[in-house]
């Protein structure tokens, strides 16, 4: 029994992990209509990022993780200004397939560089204690610290969509992008800071990821996957659905590598779907 | 102006020289078994694998405007079907090559029902997703060696003469009819339908086609002829895991094939399934430098270049090879 009780739970943390890898994607969609199919795999380079930043610097992940954030950051803003935005309104083929070539680009690159090996950022002390909630059950620091950093992040998201100007700005550019401009707003300048802030969003991500488990250059699709299943559980364009899409994913993996190790995806696969049949809303749609 | 005084013009001079080109090329392909050896056979399979992956794709996302990242799940599909059929009941595996695209058309059929409930960028995660589950379903499948897979013991039953000739024409009838496929129902009243869908989704529901049931079946037949290509392809190279028949790495490859041979022609993916194995076979060596080098350009082609090579080459010297449009001309 207790046993389950711990399976929920790492099940329910690891989903923290998969909400924050979801917010990027479902900011980017919200914002510009657009998926960028590279997600994964830019969350794989913020890891491998921090990796080379402590192997350099000597410097500790979390040390390295503001660094790897503003490199993200400036990389999104530059991809957005400089690659994607030339290709809006072509119709929606071009940014996917450049996306898509990006992901296959930065994938093999990593493998070049990095070889085929399984990584792992090196943050001894944080995260091996643990926090004893009675006898058998114990809840790792570092698992909490990420849910809880999902959580604090995502409020403030959605703090600076709801009250700050270049949150009411953001909302009219995904509104309506032609009227913008006749108010003054830069809509181009508007998508490049939404995806620097969802590279931001997704190289803590990385940097979180690559502290809990090792990481391969390969890894990068999954990753994209888990986030995009998440965003489906929840509903599209619901903040809150998608947290809660992220937790049900996590559990629903965590509980089927417990029954078998080669069901654990296909658990999370199989609840993706489910709702897809069933709710193809999602869980927690948002309601206008 | 009167109806006769014009008259539609559905061939181009350069269309008219290329169908007797194509014409004989196809005749001297067929006769490659007579005087070729096997490397080359096997080769020239792969190839026309290539070729009917990229028709079948371009006819997806060139046309169809549905962009799937998933189409590996029914390569693999009809992979497995040629080893569960050959292996397991002993179906002779030419015949396993059509009942694969069957197969696949019958499986593509529930999961259109499903992915098709994603829009735009998000049906194409969506399509990986569900290779992602079939790849996953057959690790777990013993039957078929699970994550290690299995050979094609059936193929050793069959003699190396009459085994390499056969799988070799076979390939070259599915390239060959994928590219007849596309360009007779192209030209047909439902090619015409799916170019204006590609063109405007939202202008041709209102003259009346039916762009959804239009979607549908272009997922199936892509399906299908994925399928036949899974069949075709594990024929050739006699052993088959799951890790490797639903790799995305074979999204990859046709994508850029299309995409640097040109989307939305018929043209445009056999000029990149040419390039693409031009480039291989020099640049074999570089390993996944190969994969970036090919993945960059695809970039730069679509930012710079959306029509891709043959789009550059029609546009300058007015080519068509496969005219599917009609076009007016004053009778003199």
């Amino acid at each position: 029994m207790i046993g389950w009780i711990d399976t929920l739970v790492q099940g329910v943390l690891l989903g923290g992990l998969y909400a924050m890898f979801a917010m990027g994607l479902s900011l980017i969609w919200g914002v510009m209509r657009l998926v960028n199919i590279a997600h994964g795999d830019f969350i794989l380079l913020a890891a491998y990022l921090a990796l080379v930043f402590g192997e350099t610097a000597n410097l500790h992940p979390l040390a390295a993780a503001p660094l790897v954030v503003a490199a993200m950051a400036l990389l999104g803003y530059w991809l957005q200004r400089g690659v994607i935005n030339r290709t809006l309104g072509k119709g929606l083929l071009p940014p996917l397939l450049i996306t898509f070539g990006l992901s296959v680009v930065i994938q093999n690159l990593l493998l070049e560089i990095f070889s085929a090996d399984s990584r792992a950022l090196r943050a001894e002390r944080i995260t091996t204690g643990s926090l004893q909630l009675g006898d058998s059950l114990a809840v790792g620091w570092f698992p909490l610290g990420v849910f809880a950093a999902a959580i604090v992040l995502g409020l403030a998201l959605q703090a600076v969509f709801a009250r700050s100007a270049l949150g009411r700005a953001l909302r009219a550019t995904s509104d309506d992008q032609e009227t913008v401009r006749l108010v003054g707003i830069d809509d181009r300048r508007m998508y490049a800071l939404a995806t620097a802030i969802a590279f931001a969003l997704m190289a803590l991500a990385g940097v979180f990821l690559g502290m809990r488990t090792s990481f391969a250059p390969s890894d990068g699709p999954a990753n994209l996957l888990f986030a995009f299943e998440a965003v489906v559980i929840g509903g599209l364009g619901s903040f809150w659905g998608t947290f809660a899409g992220g937790i049900l994913l996590g559990v629903a993996q965590t509980v089927g590598f417990r029954l078998d190790p080669g069901w654990g995806l296909l658990v999370g696969h199989f609840v993706f779907l489910a709702v897809l049949l069933f709710r193809p809303q999602g869980l927690f749609p948002r309601t206008r | 102006m009167s109806a006769a005084a014009t008259a539609v013009e559905r061939a181009t001079r350069a269309s008219r020289i290329g169908a007797w080109a194509g014409g004989a090329v196809l005749v001297g392909a067929c006769s490659v078994p007579l005087w070729s050896d096997s490397g080359t056979m096997r080769l020239l399979v792969e190839f026309f694998c290539f070729l009917v992956m990229a028709q079948m794709w371009n006819l997806l996302a060139g046309y169809g405007g549905l962009v799937s990242i998933g189409q590996q799940a029914y390569l693999g599909l009809g992979g497995y079907l040629l080893f569960a059929l050959a292996n397991h009941a002993g179906v002779n595996p030419f015949l396993c090559v059509p009942l694969a695209g069957l197969f696949a058309a019958l499986v593509a059929w529930p999961t259109a029902k499903l992915v098709f409930r994603l829009r735009g960028g998000y049906f194409a995660i969506g399509t990986w997703a569900v290779a992602e589950v079939f790849r996953l379903l057959l690790a777990n499948v013993a039957t078929f060696g699970g994550g290690s897979g299995q050979s094609l013991m059936a193929m050793a039953a069959i003699p190396r003469a009459v085994r390499e000739p056969a799988a070799y024409l076979l390939a070259l009838a599915a390239a060959a009819g994928a590219v007849a496929a596309v360009y007779l129902l192209l030209r047909s009243r439902h090619g015409l339908a799916l170019t204006a869908i590609r063109d405007s989704e939202r202008a041709s529901e209102s003259q009346g086609i039916d762009v959804a049931f239009t979607k549908f079946w272009v997922y199936l037949v892509s399906a299908a002829g994925f399928g036949v290509v899974g069949a075709l392809y594990y024929m050739n190279i006699l052993r088959i895991s799951p890790n490797a028949a639903f790799d995305v790495n074979w999204s990859a490859y046709v994508i850029f094939i299309v995409v640097i041979g040109g989307i939305g022609t018929i043209e445009g993916p056999i000029l990149g399934t040419l390039l693409f194995f031009a480039l291989r076979e020099t640049l074999a060596a570089l390993g996944s430098w190969y994969l970036i080098a090919l993945g960059g350009i695809a970039v730069v082609v679509m930012l710079y270049a959306p029509g891709g090579l043959w789009g550059a080459l029609a546009g300058r010297f007015g080519l068509q090879l496969f005219p599917v449009g009609r076009r007016l001309r004053r009778r003199q």
